[in-house]
């Protein structure tokens, strides 16, 4: 039987990236806080150093936020917080294929789940973490500005139910929010790293987490 | 490496990498040619397993994941949803060529299980990822439907 056959033309599937979902709540014990030394900057985020010169707090959460947003509007998060039924996939946006659906969890619909094809760990071309699954509608994040996707995510309406803390903490450990800087080869990591990323979070609570106008596009 | 699967209730052991896929496990390691290789990438449906009692690719499953879980392939397929659906493929006569069809039935009876009255939109959702290149959705909807109809 021949094996792996198929080239990238048809391995670019099922590119589901699902971050900042609730209900996936696996944590890792590793804590950050702003206070820790920061870290150094890494593929293309800024390090908390950056903004230390900022000394108004609202000024320096709105500049923190850029890097935040530069995660949140990123393919590899909003592919799987669509606005519609249906993820997309790819570094350029594309509908998933195979079609796919919502369905009423979340998980897809009864005979073509999300975990029909992801699972637990990339294989290959095929993105995956335990607990694949979409972003619920009321956490759309495609065609939002940075200023809506801000003021939506502390939203307990349409967050989950969290807090700024428990916000945080998700941002930092869960695993679902993990996959954007582990996604597949052939896939773009968001910038910088979860546990940086996670510093710069916190920082930006910190700071009162001011967010950008909702009509300011990026 | 030395895995453990069980497979249709029974336990198999395998000399095999951890990530090599299910589906070459049950056709080139165990014989179990029921489950067929389509695509390799998780596109046309055809290796369908259930794991857990849930549809899963066994081609891009490897079966480092799948120590301790309970695999049903199309030789092991059973229970009131398959009996059904097995009926009424026979007497609907869906299959064309058939190499889809192991994987078609797989997906159809975990639909079944959750829709017993499924919507022409249900099966287009649910049998989505289940490609037939002979073109026999048509018998295959029909197929479905007369299932769930019998199963009542």
């Amino acid at each position: 039987m021949r094996r792996r056959t198929l080239g990238t033309s048809l391995v670019a599937l099922a590119v589901i990236s699902m971050i900042a979902v609730g209900g996936c709540d696996k944590q890792k014990n590793k804590q950050t806080t702003s206070s820790d030394a920061p870290l150094a900057s890494v593929n293309g985020m800024r390090s908390l150093d950056d903004f230390s010169s900022i000394k108004d707090d609202r000024e320096r959460a709105l500049a923190i936020y850029q890097e935040i947003d530069a995660v949140l509007s990123h393919p590899r998060c909003v592919n799987c917080h669509p606005a519609g039924d249906s993820p997309y996939q790819g570094n350029t946006p594309k509908p998933h294929q195979p079609l796919v659906v919502r369905g009423e969890d979340n998980f897809g619909a009864p005979g073509m789940r999300c975990g029909t094809c992801h699972g637990e760990a990339n294989f290959e071309n095929v993105p995956g973490k335990p607990a694949w699954h979409l972003a619920p509608i009321e956490m759309a994040w495609e065609g939002k500005t940075p200023g809506e996707i801000c003021e939506q995510i502390k939203d307990t309406e349409r967050n989950g139910g969290k807090t700024l803390a428990q916000l945080t903490e998700h941002m930092k450990h869960d695993e679902l929010v993990s996959y954007g800087w582990e996604p597949p080869e052939h896939l773009e990591p968001v910038p910088g790293s979860q546990e940086l990323f996670g510093q710069l979070f916190q920082a930006w609570v910190d700071a009162g987490a001011h967010c950008p106008p909702a009509e300011k596009s990026r | 490496m030395s895995i453990t699967l069980k497979i249709n209730g029974k336990e198999h052991t395998v000399d095999a990498s951890p990530d090599t896929p299910l589906l070459w496990v049950l056709r080139d390691h165990l014989g179990m040619t029921g489950t067929k290789f389509g695509c390799g990438v998780a596109q046309c449906g055809a290796c369908t397993v259930h794991v857990d009692g849930k549809t899963r690719r066994a081609c891009v499953a490897p079966i480092a994941g799948l120590t301790g879980k309970e695999i049903v392939t199309i030789e092991g397929l059973e229970g009131p949803e398959a009996d059904a659906v097995r009926e009424a493929w026979k007497e609907i006569d869906v299959p064309q060529c058939g190499y889809c069809q192991a994987g078609q039935i797989m997906s159809a009876v975990k639909l079944l299980e959750k829709k017993r009255d499924p919507t022409d939109e249900d099966l287009d959702l649910g049998m989505s990822g289940n490609i037939c290149r002979c073109g026999t959705y048509m018998r295959i909807r029909e197929a479905i439907k007369k299932a769930a109809g019998d199963l009542g």
